[in-house]
């Protein structure tokens, strides 16, 4: 039997088990989100699905959907919430968007264009991270990680590898790799790893392919980061249930 | 051959007695120059000197870098010709694919693009920076001295003017996905097809565009030849040329052997596979200036410095591969009576022959039938370095990397070519000082002479994009001790004032 809740005043209906986020992609309804993926366990790291329950902060993609309960989500304070963690997530990280391959199909800069953000608010923090081109067909620049552990699932649950993991706390963690010398050429990670294909950044990307999409038809050249979500979580629901 | 003109000026023999006079910024050109005349207290000139800051960082940046990241990479160089970085990087980086010959679809939407930058980057040179001067005098009132006076006294052509250089941005959005920094180039190929429709789109103004052109070659040589004395003279000298050609010898402007002529017109090298270029050019240091001033090696740096740009390749092409600016050729060099044209001045001229050609050369290429094809990309034996050079709208430029067989950017070598008229500039720069300015009371108009002639060569200073329209202008003078006695200040209206007396 389905029960609903109350999304900014809208009735949802859900399923028993699934998060708020889950429940609200399946009635069409978009909630911000970076490192939770349909495919994968959820992590509730970013913050930037945060909604408020009962006055409270939650992350929706881990908090599970109740009946009759009432989320806020699209409040401007909530809005202004997510642009601040976005802007940290930026000013922690080295982000040179006009040379990086990752742009237009890069989910962290799609949810810059979605969430209107206009600077970078804090300092940027210019951290020095090793860059890591060893591996014949994987690239990595670690500038571009958001430490969201994407990677981290995806090879562990969907490549059943173990490739990667992040090392450190805070502001100084960082990705690490699964090899004795910390280099990627080390490791069992191949091109084809969904790995390598969900990282959401231009941190892990496939060598050699570059910028051989054009402009114009890069994922969020074609469709907003809103509605592609949507369709993405349609697609996983269809294939997985 | 030829002396370096007026090489006496280059460094005074008595510097420290001399009266200082700063030029700087200089006005109406991309980025940030300063010129230093020395002047004695009969205000005769010592010495005159361009000082250039060349942005020098790139080389290092690009280090560690994947090389596919270059050609998008380097269009942050250069605010005003993003798409000549970004084919020389290209086709520099085509060598890491193997890519000798591309297909000739991707060369032919390459070569568009490059013709639209081409067209672009000159119809905003002539209109914008270059036609206030030549429309109202070097010495002109400066209140009229602008573009807001071009567009007052002459509506039309400021508005071809726009024009052009808005259809030539059109050319490049829509090859490359956006009017500036989109990317078309990549290590093999091109990433995008053309459509029909942006063909038609395109083809629409063309004979507009065309037309215009024809005219702006027109207005040019008319002023060149109704003040044909002064034009000769003025900021003149001889030199030796640098550019492209075909392998017939014919005018090129996307790719070709390099070759080199004397003053004289006789070939010093010729079809010179430009992989090789590091064999025929070296850069000399001098320590008074940021930039290196290349030269031929097989002349030395006291006799090897050559001019490149518009001029240059005028002079050294056979022919030029479009009918209108093919005839336009063949006026302007009959000036020269066989021989090349050394006029600073005639690089203006010569650049709208240029723009003529572009234009010309975008009609033909919509029209080509491989223009519309679909196979964009090719590849072969993988090797670790790779030279690009290409004509751009400023002259010869090369883009020279090596890789590490991680993919990764060790090395990097630029030579702009703003670089390669360093000499020449300076040339110029004391040719003006010397005939002008010498044993006169500065005023903003005789100043404005010396930027006239710096202008001709339309240098993208230090690669930044500011500097469009007009900047203020700061002259100093110090006395003997290095003591700043007087401050002249070019406000934004043009008004001089004395800040200091
Ligand atoms: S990873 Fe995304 S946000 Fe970072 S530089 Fe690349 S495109 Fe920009
Ligand atoms: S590499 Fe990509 S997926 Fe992994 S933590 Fe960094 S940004 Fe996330
Ligand atoms: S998507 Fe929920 S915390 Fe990242």
């Amino acid at each position: 039997m389905t029960h609903t809740f109350f999304l900014d005043d809208q009735e949802i209906p859900f399923r028993e088990g699934q998060s708020v986020l889950q429940a609200a992609l399946s009635a069409g309804h978009y909630i911000p989100h970076l490192c939770w993926r349909p495919q994968l366990e959820p992590h509730s790291s970013c913050r930037l699905c945060t909604v408020i329950i009962n006055g409270r902060p939650f992350s929706s993609c881990t908090q599970p959907a109740m009946k009759d309960q009432k989320v806020d989500c699209d409040t401007p304070e909530l809005q202004a919430l997510r642009k601040a963690v976005l802007q940290m997530i930026f000013v922690e990280g080295n982000h040179y968007c006009p040379s990086c391959e990752e742009s237009g199909s890069c989910r962290l800069q799609a949810m810059a264009y979605h969430l209107g953000l206009q600077d970078n608010r804090f300092p940027q923090q210019f951290p020095i991270r090793e860059r890591d081109n060893s591996h014949p067909d994987v690239n990595m620049d670690r500038d571009r990680c958001i430490r969201c552990e994407t990677c981290v699932r995806a090879s562990r649950d969907l490549d059943g590898k173990n490739v990667f993991g992040i090392h450190g706390r805070g502001i100084k963690s960082k990705l690490a790799v699964n090899a004795p010398s910390g280099l990627l050429k080390d490791t069992d990670v191949s091109a084809e790893d969904q790995a390598v294909a969900l990282c959401p950044t231009g941190c892990l990307t496939v060598k050699r392919v570059g910028f051989k999409v054009p402009i114009g038809q890069r994922i969020y050249d074609k469709e907003s980061i809103s509605a592609m979500a949507l369709k993405e979580f349609q697609a996983e629901e269809a294939a997985h249930g | 051959m030829n002396p370096i003109a007026n090489l006496e000026l280059e460094t005074a023999s008595h510097p420290e007695a001399l009266t200082r006079t700063v030029i700087e910024p200089i006005t109406r050109v991309e980025g940030h120059g300063k010129v230093t005349l020395l002047m004695d207290e009969q205000n005769h000139v010592k010495q005159a000197r361009l000082h250039i800051v060349e942005f020098r960082g790139f080389e290092k940046f690009i280090q560690g870098r994947p090389y596919w990241e270059a050609p998008v990479m380097v269009q942050r160089l250069c605010g005003i010709c993003p798409v000549s970085h970004h084919l020389a990087a290209a086709k520099a980086i085509d060598t890491f694919v193997g890519a000798r010959q591309l297909t000739p679809t991707a060369e032919k939407l390459r070569r568009l693009m490059h013709c639209g930058q081409t067209l672009q980057s000159h119809a905003l040179h002539f209109f914008h920076l270059a036609s206030p001067d030549l429309l109202f005098g070097f010495g002109a009132d400066v209140a009229t001295r602008n573009i807001i006076g071009v567009i007052q006294a002459h509506p039309a052509l400021a508005v071809q003017g726009v024009k052009l250089r808005k259809y030539g941005q059109e050319v490049i959005r829509v090859l490359a996905g956006k009017r500036v920094h989109g990317i078309l180039a990549i290590p093999g190929g091109v990433n995008k097809t053309l459509s029909r429709e942006d063909r038609e789109y395109l083809l629409k103004d063309i004979d507009q565009m065309v037309t215009w052109s024809q005219d702006a070659v027109g207005i040019v040589g008319k002023l060149f030849t109704d003040n044909q004395t002064e034009f000769e003279r003025f900021g003149s000298f001889r030199s030796n040329f640098l550019s492209l050609t075909t392998s017939k010898g014919d005018f090129e402007l996307y790719d070709g052997g390099l070759r080199a002529r004397d003053d004289k017109g006789q070939d010093i090298f010729d079809h010179v596979n430009y992989a090789h270029y590091l064999r025929y050019l070296h850069e000399e240091v001098k320590s008074w200036s940021y930039m290196k001033f290349p030269f031929i090696v097989s002349l030395g740096n006291d006799e090897g410095w050559y001019r490149v740009g518009p001029l240059a390749r005028i002079n050294n092409a056979r022919f030029m591969g479009t009918p209108l600016a093919e005839e336009a050729r063949k006026a302007f060099m009959a000036m020269g009576k066989g021989e090349p044209i050394h006029a600073t001045l005639a690089y203006h001229w010569a650049r709208m022959i240029e723009m003529l050609y572009a234009a010309e050369a975008i009609r033909d290429l919509l029209q080509d039938p491989d223009i519309l094809g679909t196979d964009l990309m090719t590849q072969g034996e993988r090797a670790t370095e790779g030279v690009g050079v290409i004509e751009a709208p400023r002259g010869t430029l090369i883009h020279h990397y090596k890789i590490d067989e991680h993919d990764a950017i060790v090395k990097a070598n630029l030579i702009v070519a703003t670089t390669h008229n360093n000499t020449a500039m300076n040339a110029a720069v004391r040719e003006v000082a010397a005939h002008y300015l010498d044993g006169k009371v500065l005023t903003e108009g005789l100043l404005n002479h010396i930027e006239v002639a710096i202008r001709a060569y339309d240098p993208c200073l230090s690669c930044a994009t500011q500097a469009l329209g007009r900047m203020p202008l700061h002259v100093e003078l110090w006395d003997a001790e290095g003591q700043l006695v007087d401050r002249l200040v070019k406000g934004a209206d043009g008004t001089l004032s004395d800040e200091l007396g």
